[in-house]
């Protein structure tokens, strides 16, 4: 497998100093110890302001460290390649956030993460420190039941990093900014599918096997397979077998207005996104529900993987007000 | 014959090693129900474990086992990082201040790190984790106390009954951790925790045979 790496030990702490290199107006990377760094907003931690921290593996790019900026994430910790990071690092990024208001902490619902970001708070409030924390479980591939770890967070993540940023950003409580976070996450639903895996440069061939003739639907970000494997299909089907569950679980009526938001997984271009984001339009279309905004392109990924995921949010005033409100991180940035 | 530290620090450079040695079947195990990198994480944490070992090499053994836990959750990540440093945690309070671990003190440390994972984790047995080899270990483990097995037999049986254990999860349906995203797809596959799990009560035998 080719990679366009120095090595594989070096991988994360490379791209790291890249964005240190680039974005020093937006952030700095912080050392907190000799294996582990975070990313900080340049001019945290911003007074009377609730922090917003997230983290996660690394290979996900943009999210999380891209967020990093005003109008979303304070601090971003990024673990090993599709790793959580440790509690180190969210108990670091926690204190180097605090404004005095408090902490929210931005967790995608994998079983490692949460129990990192656990330790992490229990930490950060045996020193003085209030912390709320959002799991984010969109991901209706995975059924919520006693006998899963429950659904995955996925690109609800970054639609609700987006919104919530816009509510901090205004100085509002750490209880509102929590209950605003719950909002999101309630009103989103997802799914993703893959044409191709995807190679940890670790362990340096793919982490499924997957025939040319087969795509997996219902995968999530880390390579890990997903629910079922079928015959490779044409776009206007798998925007389909994507968009239904999802709309039905979120019980979406004639009506409604939504926010689109059609991600590539690392290894597809634009030109297929607005595809998928063509047969998405005439779905929600003849459902008479309004597509009021939209975001297409890569901002949650799996490495080199190829496929996409579709991401529907409920819109009300409230949502779209934040989702507009000002940003500027390496990401995403308009309004300013 | 008791645990002294001087065996701890054994036991510990033991599972680094066998760890190691193990990375790529660990990951191969991990591939098809997770996402192929516990080998990998666990190397990486037995590692830096190894590079801090000599600052309390010649404390108690609760000090040495709470270094190797603050250590692996500071570099391991993932869920094996909380798990497997909550464990080695919650030992390290069970053997606090001794130097000498007798058959009833190592009942004791191994229940106390089950409880911890049982309790970070939120696992009971059943559920294909490393649960499933610790539980029937312990089990074996206070059997050979009561029968005044002796300390290297009852480390033997622990080791051998976390083997089963590990084995009887092949046939499970995973319902925690990434594994249960797979479902029914699940079945058929060893768990990779309860593998690793495994090879630290087979390194902790080996190490006092």
């Amino acid at each position: 497998m080719k990679k366009l790496i120095n090595s594989p030990e070096s991988v994360v702490s490379d791209a790291l100093a890249g964005m240190q290199a680039l974005h020093p107006e937006l952030l700095r990377v912080v050392r907190v110890d000799a294996d582990n760094q975070i990313i900080v907003r340049a001019d945290a931690p911003v007074r009377g302001k609730v922090g917003l921290i997230s983290g996660g593996g690394s290979g996900h790019e943009p999210m999380h460290g891209g967020f990093v900026g005003y109008g979303m994430l304070d601090a971003a910790c990024p673990g090993a390649v599709f790793t959580s990071p440790v509690p180190d690092q969210m108990l670091a990024a926690t204190k180097a956030v605090d404004g005095g208001a408090g902490v929210l902490h931005i967790v995608k619902n994998y079983t490692g993460d949460v129990l990192n970001f656990e330790m992490a708070a229990e930490l950060a409030e045996a020193e003085g420190i209030q912390v709320a924390s959002i799991v984010t479980n969109d991901d209706v591939a995975v059924q919520d039941s006693l006998y899963t770890a429950g659904r995955r967070g996925v690109g609800v993540t970054v639609l609700l990093e987006k919104i919530v940023g816009g509510l901090a950003e205004g100085g509002a409580s750490l209880a509102h900014v929590a209950d605003l976070a719950r909002k999101v996450n309630d009103h989103g639903r997802s799914m993703g599918m893959a044409l191709t895996s995807c190679t940890v440069p670790a362990a340096g061939k793919p982490t499924f096997e997957l025939p040319d003739d087969e795509m997996e639907i219902g995968i999530g970000i880390h390579g890990e397979p997903g629910r079922r494997r079928v015959k490779l299909a044409h776009a206007s089907e798998v925007t389909e077998m994507l968009a239904t569950p999802i709309i039905e679980d979120l019980g979406l009526k004639a009506g409604e207005r939504v926010l689109a938001f059609v991600n590539g997984m690392g290894g597809t271009p634009l030109i297929e996104l607005y595809v998928v984001a063509s047969e998405l339009a005439k779905i929600l279309k003849s459902r008479d529900v309004t597509i009021a905004r939209s975001l297409v392109g890569s901002y949650i990924t799996s490495l080199e993987m190829a496929g996409c995921s579709i991401t529907l949010l409920r819109l009300d005033d409230e949502l779209t007000r934040y989702w507009d409100a000002p940003v500027h991180t390496p990401a995403l940035r308009w309004g300013m | 014959m008791p645990i002294t530290p001087e065996d701890t620090v054994r036991w510990i450079r033991r599972i680094a090693v066998v760890l190691h040695e193990n990375r790529e079947y660990l990951t191969q195990l991990d591939s098809p129900i997770g996402d192929g990198d516990h080998g990998i994480n666990m190397d990486r944490g037995f590692k830096a474990v190894i590079d801090k070992l000599p600052t309390v090499a010649n404390m108690d053994i609760g000090s040495i086992l709470k270094t190797v836990g603050t250590t692996l959750v500071s570099t391991v990540g993932g869920a094996s990082g909380p798990l497997y440093g909550t464990a080695f945690l919650r030992a390290s309070m069970a053997t606090s201040g001794k130097h000498e671990l007798y058959e009833a003190d190592v009942v004791h440390m191994l229940e106390a790190a089950l409880e911890g994972v049982k309790a970070r984790g939120k696992a009971q047995p059943g559920e294909k984790t490393m649960v499933d080899a610790l539980t029937p270990a312990l089990a074996a483990m206070k059997e050979a106390e009561q029968q005044n097995a002796g300390l290297a037999r009852l480390l033997r049986r622990g080791s051998d009954a976390a083997e089963a254990g590990m084995k009887a999860t092949i046939p499970l349906l995973a319902t925690k951790g990434r594994a249960s995203y797979l479902g029914e797809r699940s079945v058929g596959h060893q768990d990779p925790g309860a593998t690793s799990s495994w090879l630290m009560l087979k390194a902790l035998a080996d190490t006092c045979a």
